[in-house]
């Protein structure tokens, strides 16, 4: 099980695929189906992408180069597309973290019904997502969703259409895609602050560090090395997050002003048939959350710990 | 749990404050479901933000199950997500395996092809899939949306497995190997039980990836008989008539279960997916 360099030496290349070939056997069958099941769309994709497919032209296509591409990059939608994604992700992301580092910290400690607390938080992970999406949709409905009769009930405000004006329908799908996501950031630091060993503290304290000093010093950098990964994952799943912005925004309501990328993609492949034009903004999507992982995991060295 | 000190009763106060505040809000929007789906019809549209509605009935869950089909989408919605669980575990718990103990040669490849296989938008599977069952005639067929999930569940499936592999300790298989157990009996009969609480993970998980999907099965499936759960449920709410009782009750009965299952489980996330899937 030793570390392999392939480079040029074939008969060893060769021992060792011998001798690893029960590693194969295992793998193997996964491979395959992912082969048939992800590779093969991918490249198909690909192929899409470069032809002027869609549904007048779903047999009679015919590759068209890279003119896709070039559609893609000179609509001026693109880039406010781009832009709200990006802020969509950060300010997801962010309120994932921070919201789940405290809750994280608040819950370390012996406190009387711990578990039943922990619990009780991660209920919004366990909720399928539609549900939370559709629910939400309903409780933010104008004038008889449950946020307006909390709203007018405590503070005596006018109903508010959340829902059919662009920048309240986005921030809507906003909270509560940050309502689902703490949960997740919230169990990774929990599991991160357990395994940091008490004789640290303990060390600190003689050293008459205070609580602050104790947070910055010794708690979150070493939190980092769990909440890096997690963080990575985070961004790449919320910058494809179809679902929430789809189903609390009703498919882009009110007239495609809440789009994030991906669910812009999906409306113009599912609801305009432009299929050519989707799977390149798809490639796009995916090329730009490449470049993002690469830099990020060399910008952190999050490769010792991602595997 | 750090510090085992004990605070002072003002600051357990504040946490305490400040941990009721996050529970509430964690669970009043399933509060607002349960109190939705009790309210009898004419007061579906009341001003109130009563939690048990006045005159609290059934009626919303016997017409789910009297004149809606909603066991029929029960019924397949389980269809797909079993077979979607059965195909993620069994391939996830060999793959990973492969990875966790194995240097060879692809090894490193095989293990970026599946982080990246994280960053395809649904869009770009789904388009193509879509476009071949059209031209295959498999649409409106379980199989597409199976193999739509899978495309989805598998990497995630075989990176939790691999994380988990990599925290028993290599000796445990020396030992079995000393008392001249084979490879492949060591991995069943030794390891794989050991991996029992990963397996579970990864099963929830497939299991949940299939069962509250709604996106990808709306492009695929268009046969109502066929719907599945979350296809059903949307169906309550169209754009002019939301029947927001039924929809209720239909999501109460569809959470409930995974609610209870990942609740239970719950214990096993914080080392399961901790260490599984992101120390890895």
């Amino acid at each position: 099980m030793g570390k392999l360099k392939v480079e040029g030496d074939l008969p060893l290349l060769w021992q060792q695929i011998r001798k690893n070939r029960l590693a194969y056997l295992y793998a193997g069958p996964a491979f395959l189906v992912i082969a048939a099941v992800v590779v093969y769309p991918f490249l198909y994709n690909v192929v899409i992408s470069l032809s002027n497919m869609s549904l007048t032209h779903l047999r009679d296509w015919r590759i068209i180069g890279i003119r896709q591409y070039i559609r893609v990059f000179s609509e001026p939608i693109f880039y406010s597309v781009f832009l709200k994604t990006v802020i969509w992700t950060v300010v997801n992301v962010f309120f994932h973290v921070t919201i789940g580092i405290f809750l994280a910290l608040l819950l370390n400690r012996p406190l009387f019904g711990r578990s039943v607390i922990r619990t009780l938080l991660i209920l919004p992970w366990a909720i399928p997502q539609y549900i939370a999406a559709l629910t939400w949709r309903g409780m933010f409905h104008s004038p008889d969703g449950a946020i307006n009769l909390l709203l007018m009930r405590i503070f005596h405000v006018e109903p508010i259409e959340w829902l059919s004006d662009p920048t309240l329908a986005f921030v809507a799908a906003v909270i509560v895609n940050v309502w689902l996501g703490v949960p997740f950031m919230m169990i990774v630091a929990l599991g991160g602050l357990q395994s940091i060993p008490e004789e640290f503290y303990e060390a600190a304290e003689v050293d008459g560090a205070n609580r602050i000093q104790r947070l910055r010093r010794i708690t979150l950098p070493l939190l980092r090395p769990v909440m890096v990964p997690a963080i990575s994952l985070g961004v790449i799943w919320t910058f494809n997050n179809l679902n929430v912005i789809w189903l609390v925004s009703n498919g882009g309501q009110p007239a495609d002003s809440t789009h994030i990328l991906v669910s812009y993609v999906y409306r113009a492949a599912f609801n305009y048939y432009r299929y050519g034009y989707a799977a390149a903004l798809s490639m796009v999507i995916f090329f730009i959350l490449m470049l993002f992982s690469v830099n990020f995991i060399r910008g952190t060295r999050g490769t010792e710990a991602a595997y | 749990m750090a510090r085992a000190r004990k605070d002072p009763w003002y600051v357990s106060a504040v946490i305490y404050l400040v941990l009721l505040i996050a529970v509430a809000l964690a669970v009043y929007p399933v509060l607002v479901v349960i109190g939705i789906s009790l309210r009898p019809g004419s007061t579906l549209h009341a001003l109130s933000l009563r939690i048990v509605p006045e005159n609290a009935t059934l009626d919303s869950y016997r017409e789910l199950f009297r004149n809606q089909p909603f066991l029929r989408w029960m019924l397949n919605s389980t269809i797909v997500s079993l077979m979607v669980t059965i195909l993620g575990v069994s391939l996830a718990s060999t793959a990973g395996y492969a990875f966790s103990r194995y240097r060879f040669p692809g090894r490193s490849a095989g293990m970026i092809a599946l982080i990246t296989t994280q960053m395809f938008p649904v869009t770009m599977l789904l388009l193509p899939l879509y476009v071949m069952l059209i031209k295959l005639k498999l649409f409106d067929s379980f199989l597409g949306l199976v193999i739509a999930y899978s495309a989805t569940a598998l990497p995630f499936c075989i990176w939790q497995m691999k994380g988990y592999y990599d925290t028993i300790p290599l000796s445990v298989e020396e030992a079995s190997w000393i008392d001249g157990a084979g490879r492949f009996r060591t991995f069943y009969q030794i390891v794989l039980p050991l991996a029992a609480p990963a397996l579970v993970i990864t099963a929830l998980f497939s299991f949940m990836a299939a069962w509250s999907e709604y996106l990808v099965a709306a492009v695929i499936l268009h046969d109502r008989a066929l719907y599945t759960l979350p296809l059903g449920l949307k169906q309550f709410q169209s754009n002019f008539d939301t029947q927001w009782g039924l929809y209720a009750a239909g999501s109460v009965i569809v959470m409930i279960p995974v609610v209870i299952v990942f609740l239970v489980l719950s214990r096993w996330l914080v080392s399961g997916l901790t260490l599984g899937s992101v120390k890895g």
